[in-house]
């Protein structure tokens, strides 16, 4: 079986996904071409070798909608024959995507694929695909739907996280995406965004807040206190009885920011780099998906993982470095007592509290943001997860060559 | 015809009345049904008809929708169409101008006749009500409402009609487009007849080309928020135990975006899908067929006058009560107490409670006066003269009771009846100190007593037929439900009530997390969880009634682990909400939260306990039932709609089983003796099966005769 290797990965910088954020302005077609164009003109790549570019995109309606990979495809010159396929599992897709391009090149299906993926929260805020799962009664019935939100804050509550513990994960997340862009270590990948006259719209995060303290963040009104009030620890709880109460600690401060961006990941055989002279920085050592119980939601990363780890023969201490997208720091205090991860090796430059989280394409941006530092740190392999909608999750393992 | 009359005036006008024959109140009964077909079959065909005006021959109802009755016999089995759908559809079709003039009650079925005509008035009046009650019987409204409710007000008020099944008056409904014209009480037929003769468009709004729902689609951005909100609150306010309701959410989600036809049929689907669940048969027998009967004396009904003047011994919190519910149906009340400021205090109950009605509206100045001056308060036991019934209401202890009915008795004509509330004196006890013991009888009010429907009546040993009639006839002319029970500890309600409890506090002992027995007793669809009722209750109440049971049972007292936990709590003061700690802490500033020193009280565990959510419900509700079935097995109670109804309305038992023995009969005696046997087991004795039941168990005998018609 071919091997999947990967040859370059690009993102776009992360704008606020508020109407006056930098990139409100572009649109996601825009955002998607760029990060295509990028990759064709960093690589002076033939693209008529570019099978398939799969992009995931979690509200897939109006700007975002009718297959914007192919759109995007078209729109930045790639030759005709490469399709574009837009895919959905939520939180994970742009991860998805990247292993969906992997998994043909691998099948022999494809020379070439890009994963990756593309969303404006400012243009289309979440759930603006409404969705069978969270609304027709039939299935929020039967399979108790609660916001990710009353999610990560039943983790906490079954855990234990105090409000200190998770604003302490958010502080450090900070820290190290601060720390991060000052030592560049985000440069390779990044991609400045271009507005309509060719101008520099974005070349920087605009999400962070560097200054971020526990006292600051101590301020702060849990965020799903309210909706759990009015009905949702009640659905939680049905399903978690032992659970007494549920403990909101989870605020804007502590879960992932709401930002637009996009990203896309270059992947591809042995053969067609050798014929190409492109040089491949990192093997795809095989990616995995997984559904857990959808109430709780969030819990998905360290299963996903172990499926992965051990189809890969492979143990949690083989891997070097781990990132797991930020989506609620709870998440990430679970997944670490789940596998028993270090916070040294874990989103070891900040993550999605920092930086924010573009839904369908965080999944592409972080399997970048590991193999830059991979190569800084000059480590060998990482593990990237994330959590996803009605319980699931996706991971993939890399390794440098 | 029978139930429906047409006057065809001059200008082809059809007057038609509905008006069932013998019933002060129109239902929907199969005949009515029957002969609706023809009248629009004769609608459709006449050529004299040119529109018509459908009233009502009774005085402040249109109609109460479906006859019950008749619908018993359907409710828990398939079935294969659904008439009533049909004829009102073809009635909305049938080319002719159709207006309603309501004039009062039009619920369910009524309801979905006015919904199905062209234009409707209603009377300006406080009897107009309009509403879809159905889901409050396990069932959803089968004849559209579920659709062209939301089609006419949107879903955002129609959703919380369908679900909570409260109807709305006149007002309201012309507030959010539920009706079309209010016009002056018996003045809505010539309304009617003016929109026929002015405009008369004999088309539905949701047959016009171009129909645009009110208030947007279910996935509208508000639509969205309301069905995220409404699904998460449905599961609150239900634990998934009442599929009619979940259904009528997803009818008006997946059938009120389509065309009228298909939507209706989305409905009669999921009607039949309901219609065919053990909670419609057993919902539609316990919460109304049986409470209406029982509501009317049951057995006893009209064996007895009524009383005119009722006195009450006892002006504390029952006492109290008691007078108001007596004024509030108008019956004259004395409230007797040791002085006259403590009888008044008593009074001051009442006062607050017309005071706040009158306050909202619900009562008005005069008749909250009137109410008022039925009770009049005194000290002297010579205001029992020319009572009919006296109803001793003093603190529940035997000598203190046995000294009141002495005195009283020296007042009172032999043939005055003498009623004690208690909740758990025995009766035959109490009656030691009656002179004449066949005209004493118990009689258990529940608390609050303006609130509480239940009123437990219980025969000691000697006390006569008579006297029973005589109790029902006053429970009932005071608006409440009495059941009749035979004297035995605690009755027939503390008795099985207190099951719940303590199969709660076994769990407890058994190492159980508290939350988990909490939240699993809720969802069992109890209204409260075992610790926070105990805790309600009051602990240094129940570790009492444990001493008085062992002091009674001596050797025979099986005494459980869990007692000396509660002992234990008293001991640390700990006795209940009213001490603001108990098996909960009851902080003010913040809902109350379990004690976290609880668990240091229990005592070590040596194996791990089931933890199976689905055990732990039939624990919980196996054990209540199973002490009814002991009660009935006993001849503690012999009517099992009484046993039934006196659950859900006494302790609030799972209302979504029609009560204990209707539980018992959905699962199956065989099965449920067979889940007991496997209690006795695992957790002992106290799950034994009753012979009774056993047998029931082995004849495939059931407490209820099965459905007579359609019967699977």
């Amino acid at each position: 079986m071919p091997e999947a290797f990967i040859y370059d990965a690009v993102r776009t910088p992360r704008g606020k996904g508020r109407p006056d954020g930098s990139l409100s302005g572009i649109t996601p077609l825009s955002l998607g071409t760029q990060v295509l164009e990028a990759i064709r003109d960093r690589n002076d790549l033939d693209t008529n070798y570019v099978d398939d570019v799969i992009y995931g995109c979690v509200s897939p309606v109006a700007d975002q909608g009718a297959d914007i990979a192919r759109t995007a495809v078209l729109m930045a010159d790639y030759a005709q024959t490469t399709s574009g396929i837009q895919v959905n599992r939520f939180c994970a897709s742009g991860l998805d995507a990247c292993n969906m391009a992997a998994a043909k090149v691998m099948a022999g299906e494809a020379r070439l694929a890009i994963g990756g993926g593309v969303e404006c929260m400012s243009r289309l805020p979440i759930n603006s695909d409404g969705g069978a799962w969270p609304i027709d009664p039939s299935s929020a019935l039967k399979n108790y739907f609660t916001p990710q939100g009353i999610g990560a804050d039943l983790i906490a509550t079954i855990d234990g996280y105090s409000r200190e513990d998770v604003d302490s994960y958010a502080v450090e997340s900070q820290r190290r995406a601060a720390t991060a862009w000052e030592g560049e270590f985000f440069t390779k990948s990044i991609v400045p965004v271009r507005d309509q006259a060719g101008d520099i719209a974005l070349d920087r995060d605009e999400h962070m807040r560097p200054d971020a303290s526990l006292d600051g963040l101590a301020a702060l009104k849990p965020s799903f206190a309210d909706m759990g009030e009015m009905a949702f620890d009640a659905v939680a709880i049905q399903r978690y009885p032992e659970v007494e109460f549920v403990n909101h600690v989870h605020h804007a401060g502590n879960a992932s920011g709401i930002v637009d961006g996009a990203a896309g990941v270059l992947i591809g055989s042995r053969e067609v780099g050798d014929a190409l002279g492109l040089t491949p920085r990192a093997k795809v050592l095989g990616g995995a998906s997984i559904g857990s119980e959808p109430c709780i939601m969030l819990t998905g990363p360290a299963d996903v993982s172990t499926k992965l780890l051990s189809r890969l023969g492979m143990k949690p201490e083989d891997i070097d470095l781990y990132e797991l997208n930020e989506a609620f720091a709870a998440v990430v205090l679970r997944m670490m007592n789940a596998l028993d991860i270090p916070h040294e090796k874990i989103n070891v430059n900040g993550g999605a509290i920092a930086m924010g989280h573009p839904l369908g394409a965080t999944g592409a941006m972080i399997l970048g943001t590991v193999l830059d530092e991979l190569e800084r740190r000059g480590e060998s392999t990482a593990l990237v997860t994330l959590c996803a909608g009605a319980g699931q999750a996706a991971a993939t393992v890399i390794e440098r060559v | 015809m029978e139930n429906f009359k047409i006057d065809i005036d001059g200008e082809g006008i059809a007057l038609l009345t509905f008006d069932v024959p013998g019933r002060s109140m129109n239902t929907l009964t199969d005949g009515a049904i029957r002969e609706l077909a023809r009248v629009i079959d004769m609608i459709a065909s006449s050529e004299k008809i040119k529109g018509v005006i459908v009233c009502s021959g009774k005085a402040g109802n249109f109609c109460a929708g479906a006859d019950l009755g008749d619908l018993a016999e359907y409710a828990g089995t398939r079935i294969n169409d659904i008439p009533l759908a049909a004829l009102y559809r073809k009635l909305e079709t049938v080319g002719k101008p159709i207006a309603i003039a309501i004039e009062g009650l039009a619920l369910g079925g009524g309801l979905e006749f006015a919904l199905a005509c062209h234009y409707r008035v209603a009377a300006d009046a406080k009897s107009v009500k309009l509403g879809l009650p159905e889901v409050n019987v396990g069932l959803l409204p089968g004849g559209g409402g579920t659709q062209r409710l939301p089609r006419l007000v949107g879903m955002a008020e129609a959703l919380p009609m369908l679900l909570k099944g409260r109807p709305v008056d006149a007002r309201k409904a012309q507030e959010i487009g539920l009706i079309d014209e209010l016009a002056p009480a018996g003045e809505t037929i010539e309304a009617a007849r003016k929109w026929l003769k002015e405009n008369g468009n004999p088309v539905a709004r949701w047959d016009e080309r171009g129909f645009k729902a009110p208030g947007g689609l279910p996935f509208s951005p508000k639509g969205m928020q309301l069905f995220v909100a409404g699904n998460a609150m449905l599961r609150k306010e239900t634990y998934g135990n009442y599929p009619a309701a979940e259904n009528i959410l997803k009818c008006v989600f997946e059938g009120f975006p389509l065309a009228i036809d298909k939507g209706l049929k989305v409905e009669e689907r999921y009607f039949i899908n309901s219609c065919a669940t053990p909670q419609a048969r057993d919902m539609v027998r316990s919460l109304f067929l049986s409470k209406q009967a029982l509501s009317r004396g049951g057995d006893w009904a009209k064996k007895a006058d009524p009383p005119k003047r009722a006195a009450i011994i006892g002006a504390g919190m029952m006492g109290a009560g008691i007078a108001y519910a007596q004024a509030a149906r108008k019956m004259d009340t004395v409230l007797i107490d040791v002085d006259e400021s403590t009888a008044e205090k008593g009074k001051d109950y009442s006062r607050g409670l017309v005071e706040k009605a009158v306050k909202k509206g619900r009562m008005s100045q005069e008749d909250g006066a009137a109410l008022l001056d039925r009770i009049s308060t005194t000290s002297s036991y010579d205001a029992l003269d020319g009572a009919d019934i006296v109803v001793e209401a003093v603190f529940e202890n035997i000598d203190l009771k046995h000294n009141v009915i002495r005195q009283i008795e020296q007042r009172l004509p032999e043939d005055t009846l003498l009623g004690s509330n208690t909740s758990t004196l025995p009766i035959t006890g109490l009656a030691e100190a009656s002179s004449r013991p066949e005209n004493f009888i118990g009689i258990h009010f529940f608390s609050p007593v303006d609130r509480m429907e239940l009123v437990e009546i219980i025969r000691g040993e000697k006390t006569s037929d008579e006297a029973v009639a005589r109790a029902v006839a006053y429970s009932v002319a005071i608006g409440k439900t009495p059941i009749v029970v035979n004297d035995s500890r605690g009755f027939y309600t503390s008795r099985c009530f207190g099951t719940y409890i303590y199969e709660g506090a076994e769990m407890l002992v058994e190492g159980l997390p508290a939350p988990l027995i909490e939240n699993v007793g809720r969802m069992t669809g109890m209204p409260r969880g075992p610790l926070e009722i105990a805790d309600d209750v009051a602990l240094d109440l129940i570790v009492r009634i444990f001493d008085q049971t062992k002091t009674a049972l001596g050797a025979d007292y099986d005494e459980r682990p869990y007692e000396a936990v509660m002992a234990e709590l008293v001991k640390r003061g700990r006795t209940g909400r009213k001490a603001d700690a108990g098996f909960y802490d009851y902080p003010d500033d913040g809902p109350k939260r379990l004690w976290a020193g609880l668990t240091s009280l229990l005592p070590a565990t040596a194996t791990e306990p089931v933890r199976v959510v689905g055990e732990i419900k039939k624990r919980l509700l196996h054990r209540q039932a199973l002490e009814a079935a002991r009660c009935f097995d006993e001849g503690v109670i012999n009517d099992p709609r009484a046993a039934d109804v006196g659950a859900i309305l006494g302790w609030g038992f799972a209302p979504w089983t029609g009560g204990p023995l209707s539980y018992i009969d959905a699962c199956g005696p065989a099965q449920f003796v067979a889940d007991c046997d496997a209690f006795v087991e695992e957790y002992g004795v106290r799950f034994a099966p009753p012979e009774g039941l056993r047998e029931m168990a082995e004849t495939g005998r059931t407490y209820y005769k099965k459905p007579s018609r359609n019967a699977a």
